[in-house]
């Protein structure tokens, strides 16, 4: 282990389509202003459905993005991710050429893939035959294809894959992107979560694990982290995207420097398929190994994006795994859940949440948790209920925690030089 | 059905398809070659061409099916023998 070359890693680049705003811009304006981004589902006929409310992408057009031909031939999934990740490649103002491409790859993770378009194809299976099916549903449906296609619309020639761990998929590509740079595999990777999966089955399917939000006369209070009333989480889609770029390449271009990454912990419950193991020891472990791998005490973490999903499990749970993680320290630490206004993004939540805890460190500021009336007892942190609040923010991690009981922890420093 | 309509029909159709103006699609234009077509697209041109003139075009067919006046022909020799 000892010879292991180990390079700093900045986040020179952001990008964001999220249900609260289309533009890295937008997007923290809404964090911080505490944006409800939840309404009732348009993407498809949600009147049967036990839930009927999403936090939707409004008024994304992909062709701001890429050619008509080359959206009709992407899930939606795929075009969120491309259209981030070209947002965040002009954020950082990095040019990949003929003397780079090979040295810059694309890490992008989901949870669900192209689960529209499977949709749509079994329709047309059931209904019109084997034979009707597209030719293009298998490349548009397949989990990896948001990772490829960013490459093809890029040039990223580098390692390029697809972590597909449930909702830590987004924070695992951002973890496994920060190991090949720090380790010398690649000079910049574009990264990321991304989900487009407000589809009828979609629902469907978290409703019968009893896992949603059945809020659904009172939209804009649906998502309430850590609130004694929270009854599930509600569906969310979008993506988020962050350039990370060796230290002394962003420095030689004089690129912009947000945050550095600094730490990387992943866990495995190895206990239940859906729940978190009581007491939270997984999501704890992520924690301590996130800080031990970025060489930090407790006593340093600012803030922390929760997971926060507002299921009555995750989020006493992750309360316990926090307090578990920082002790006593853990009361003095700033906590929020932004899915109180984005919902939960599955694949795409440790994008967007990355993206939140980067510019956390950027602006010295906190976004709330919003509709947090009445804490449950078991969730007695500071969640920076309901106002943003200004904070020096030296150290930010951001949680993601998924199905098959996958715990991630990402940790994010101020860059001093 | 005329030539003509069959003619209409196809250029819309694979503008469509291929994403292209539909001034592009002249009889001449081959599919691969003039208008991005790639082997994906083919497939799914071929079905959508069955699917309009609810005609079925086997494979061996479909393969000499290069240029939007083959296309043309091939189904205005199927849709006048149906007819």
């Amino acid at each position: 282990m000892t010879n292991l070359v180990s390079k700093r890693v900045v986040i020179t680049g952001l990008g964001a389509i999220t249900p609260i705003g289309n533009t890295l811009s937008d997007y923290w304006d809404g964090l911080i202003s505490g944006r409800n981004g939840i309404a009732p589902i348009t993407l498809f006929d949600a009147s049967r459905h036990g839930c009927r409310i999403a936090g939707e992408v409004k008024g994304f057009d992909p062709h701001d993005y890429m050619e008509r031909k080359e959206a009709k031939r992407m899930d939606r999934f795929a075009q969120l991710a491309v259209a981030a990740s070209k947002q965040a490649l002009a954020d950082a103002q990095f040019t990949i050429n003929d003397l780079n491409a090979e040295q810059v790859g694309v890490m992008i993770g989901t949870g669900i893939g192209g689960l529209k378009v499977l949709e749509d194809q079994q329709e047309i299976n059931l209904t019109k035959g084997p034979d009707r099916c597209s030719p293009f549903m298998i490349p548009m449906m397949i989990a990896n294809m948001a990772a490829g296609l960013t490459a093809i619309h890029t040039g990223a020639k580098g390692p390029n894959s697809c972590p597909v761990t449930a909702c830590a998929a987004g924070s695992n590509a951002i973890g496994d992107a920060f190991r090949l740079v720090q380790r010398g595999y690649a000079q910049a990777m574009i990264c990321g979560g991304t989900e487009a999966a407000v589809t009828p089955l979609c629902v469907a399917g978290f409703v019968a694990c009893k896992a949603m939000s059945s809020r659904n006369d009172d939209p804009a209070h649906a998502s309430r982290p850590f609130d004694q009333s929270r009854d599930g989480f509600v569906l969310g889609e979008g993506a988020g995207i962050l350039i990370l770029e060796e230290l002394e390449h962003a420095l030689s271009r004089g690129a912009k420097i947000y945050a550095e990454i600094v730490g990387y912990g992943m866990t495995c419950d190895a206990y239940h398929i859906t729940s978190p193991v009581p007491g939270g020891e997984g999501a704890a472990r992520a924690i301590q190994l996130a800080l031990k791998d970025g060489g930090l005490t407790p006593k340093q973490v600012s803030y922390i994006n929760a997971h926060g999903t507002s299921t009555p499990m995750n989020d006493s749970t992750e309360t316990a795994a926090m307090k578990k993680a920082l002790g006593e320290y853990a009361y003095k630490v700033a906590v929020s859940s932004t899915k109180s206004m984005t919902g939960h993004l599955l694949g795409g939540s440790g994008g967007i949440e990355g993206v939140a805890a980067v510019m956390a460190i950027a602006h010295n500021k906190v976004p709330p948790t919003i509709n947090l009336e009445n804490p449950d007892p078991d969730c007695d942190l500071d969640y920076v209920a309901n106002k943003s609040r200004d904070l020096q923010v030296d150290v930010a991690l951001s949680n993601s925690f998924g199905f098959g009981g996958h715990n991630v922890t990402l940790a994010f420093r101020k860059y001093v030089g | 059905m005329s030539a003509n309509e069959i003619f209409e029909k196809v250029q819309k159709i694979v503008a469509d398809q291929l994403g292209v103006e539909t001034s592009a699609v002249v009889p001449q234009a081959s599919f691969q070659n003039d208008l991005g077509a790639d082997s994906l697209d083919t497939v799914e041109l071929v079905m959508a061409l069955e699917e309009e003139f609810e005609i079925e075009i086997p494979d061996e067919a479909a393969e000499e099916i290069l240029t939007v006046q083959s296309a043309v022909d091939y189904i205005n020799s199927k849709v006048t023998a149906s007819a």
